[in-house]
């Protein structure tokens, strides 16, 4: 007569070696490789402190992968110890020679009182809809994490914040803060695609928002209906993680500049016009800042505007697109982030070009400690009073 | 000769040319016989006192000259001169 599952059960508990929680935890540390075999939604509750987590379906086709050496000490458990047993059984059979299966299982190690880990995870919708960046090896659910953890605000709902505005909410960036305190402009909508004809005339902060939400609803839209200035930009930008600076005008890209330096915080920054586009990446102290690069603003009739001089409608899709990519970099560590390099795109002859950014060691912002650097001189260039003046 | 590339800013004063060919053995040099060509790059290229205006920066090739020897940097028949403006749009 065949035997029942608790006879087959017992009769194989009674042929492999059996751990109780409390030897398991002594032995935590000493070379001992954990071996979680319970399914996904059991494992994602909670497990021991850097256990392998192989589901008893996988064990055979993935244990070589998670434990090469058969020499290994592998102490197996699941919730109370019937399936690792099973998996015992397995490993002895595919020759590891020193394999345990913990008695009473991950209830007991609870129970007792020792230390588990419970990971942060994804929601199946969240699976699903970032399944392309699961899939990417230097991205991954880790990197997905860190995205959605992330905080980054876009200077500018404009040529350059509307495409940027609209990847990063698409990728998952859990938290998009965008200053602008402009209204859509039948004028805007050459290039600038997060906003719509029948937005025009509402503020951009809410054709922003209603766009990031309408692509991705988890994402959390800061608005700041407000331009930028020496009295408000410490409060607006403390906290984030990565600044995207696409104004559109000097003083406030030297202005973020030095509330930057003070807060540490790296800016993705980038300019347009007419057919040509620059970019960089200013992370303070790590590389120069923009002071580095450009020590003062051209005076005004050197320093058109988009609006005094047009741009090509789709450049600052190109280059909010680097800036967005190089925003991602930042905050999911891959990669060599443009720091201490300036990036030039032509469009009309289609070539880029790479120029090295040095820090200045007299740099009158970054070569000094973040508070030294006064509220009185932020945002402060030489004949900065008559550059506003001229630029009106 | 060198090849000058000239940033949209100025190339209403180079007629319209992207890249102008200049003779020098330096990086003031050759700018200066730039600013012979086109003459109203002059006053946008340089100082009263002769030095390079603060707001222009120039690369030769992929290094700012600032960290080379400025205006005495030399600069071989292949090289590139690249004039760079900040530009503020977005």
């Amino acid at each position: 007569m065949s035997p029942s599952g608790a006879e087959y059960i017992r009769k194989i508990k009674s042929e492999i070696a059996e751990v109780d929680p409390t030897a398991a935890h002594e032995q935590a540390g000493d070379g001992v490789a954990f071996v979680d075999v319970r399914e996904t939604d059991e494992f994602d509750r909670g497990h021991v402190p850097g256990a392998t987590h192989i589901p008893r379906g996988y064990l055979e086709s993935r244990i070589d992968g998670a434990v090469p050496d058969r020499n290994q000490h592998v102490v197996l458990y699941c919730a109370s110890g019937q399936r690792s047993a099973l998996a015992a059984k397995t490993l002895e059979e595919l020759g590891y020679e020193h394999v345990e299966s913990m008695t009473g299982g991950f209830t007991l190690w609870k129970d007792r009182g020792y230390e588990f880990d419970v990971p942060r995870t994804l929601s199946a919708e969240q699976r699903e809809r970032y399944s392309r960046h699961m899939l990417v090896p230097e991205i991954g659910p880790e990197g997905q994490q860190k995205l959605l953890d992330a905080k980054v605000l876009l200077l500018g709902a404009g040529g350059l914040g509307s495409p940027t505005a609209l990847y990063l909410a698409a990728a998952g960036v859990g938290t998009i803060g965008i200053v602008d305190d402009d209204e859509v402009d039948l004028s805007n909508l050459q290039r600038q695609v997060i906003h719509t004809t029948d937005r025009i005339g509402t503020p951009k902060v809410d054709s922003a928002q209603e766009a990031m939400n309408a692509i991705n609803p988890d994402v959390d839209v800061v608005k700041y209906q407000t331009r930028l200035d020496a009295s408000n930009i410490m409060e607006i930008i403390e906290g984030y993680d990565v600044i995207v600076d696409g104004a559109d005008n000097f003083p406030t890209r030297y202005l973020l500049n030095d509330a930057t330096v003070r807060l540490k915080i790296p800016v993705v920054s980038a300019s347009i016009l007419g057919f040509d586009g620059q970019l960089s990446v200013f992370a303070p102290y790590q590389g120069p800042c923009y002071r580095c690069l450009y020590p003062t603003p051209p005076p005004a009739e050197l320093a058109p505007s988009c609006g005094a001089n047009g741009v090509l409608g789709v450049l600052p899709g190109t280059m909010g697109l680097l800036q967005a990519t190089e925003v991602v970099k930042l905050i999911v560590g891959a990669g060599e982030p443009l720091i201490g390099r300036l990036l030039l795109y032509e469009a009309l002859g289609a070539t880029f070009t790479e120029l090295k950014v040095r820090r200045d060691p007299d740099c009158p912002i970054c070569s000094r400690e973040p508070d030294e650097i006064s509220d009185e001189e932020m945002g402060d260039f030489p004949d900065y009073e008559a550059f506003c003046a001229a630029a009106g | 000769m060198a090849v000058v590339r000239i940033p949209p800013v100025l190339r209403p004063s180079t007629d319209g040319a992207k890249e102008v060919d200049a003779d020098g053995d330096n990086v003031g040099a050759v700018l200066r016989s730039l600013a012979h060509t086109h003459p109203s790059t002059e006053s946008q290229l340089f100082a009263d006192g002769g030095d390079l205006n603060r707001y222009v920066n120039v690369y030769l090739n992929d290094e700012d000259v600032r960290v080379l020897d400025g205006l005495d940097t030399p600069v071989g028949g292949s090289d590139i001169l690249v004039i760079l403006p900040a530009m503020a749009g977005g």
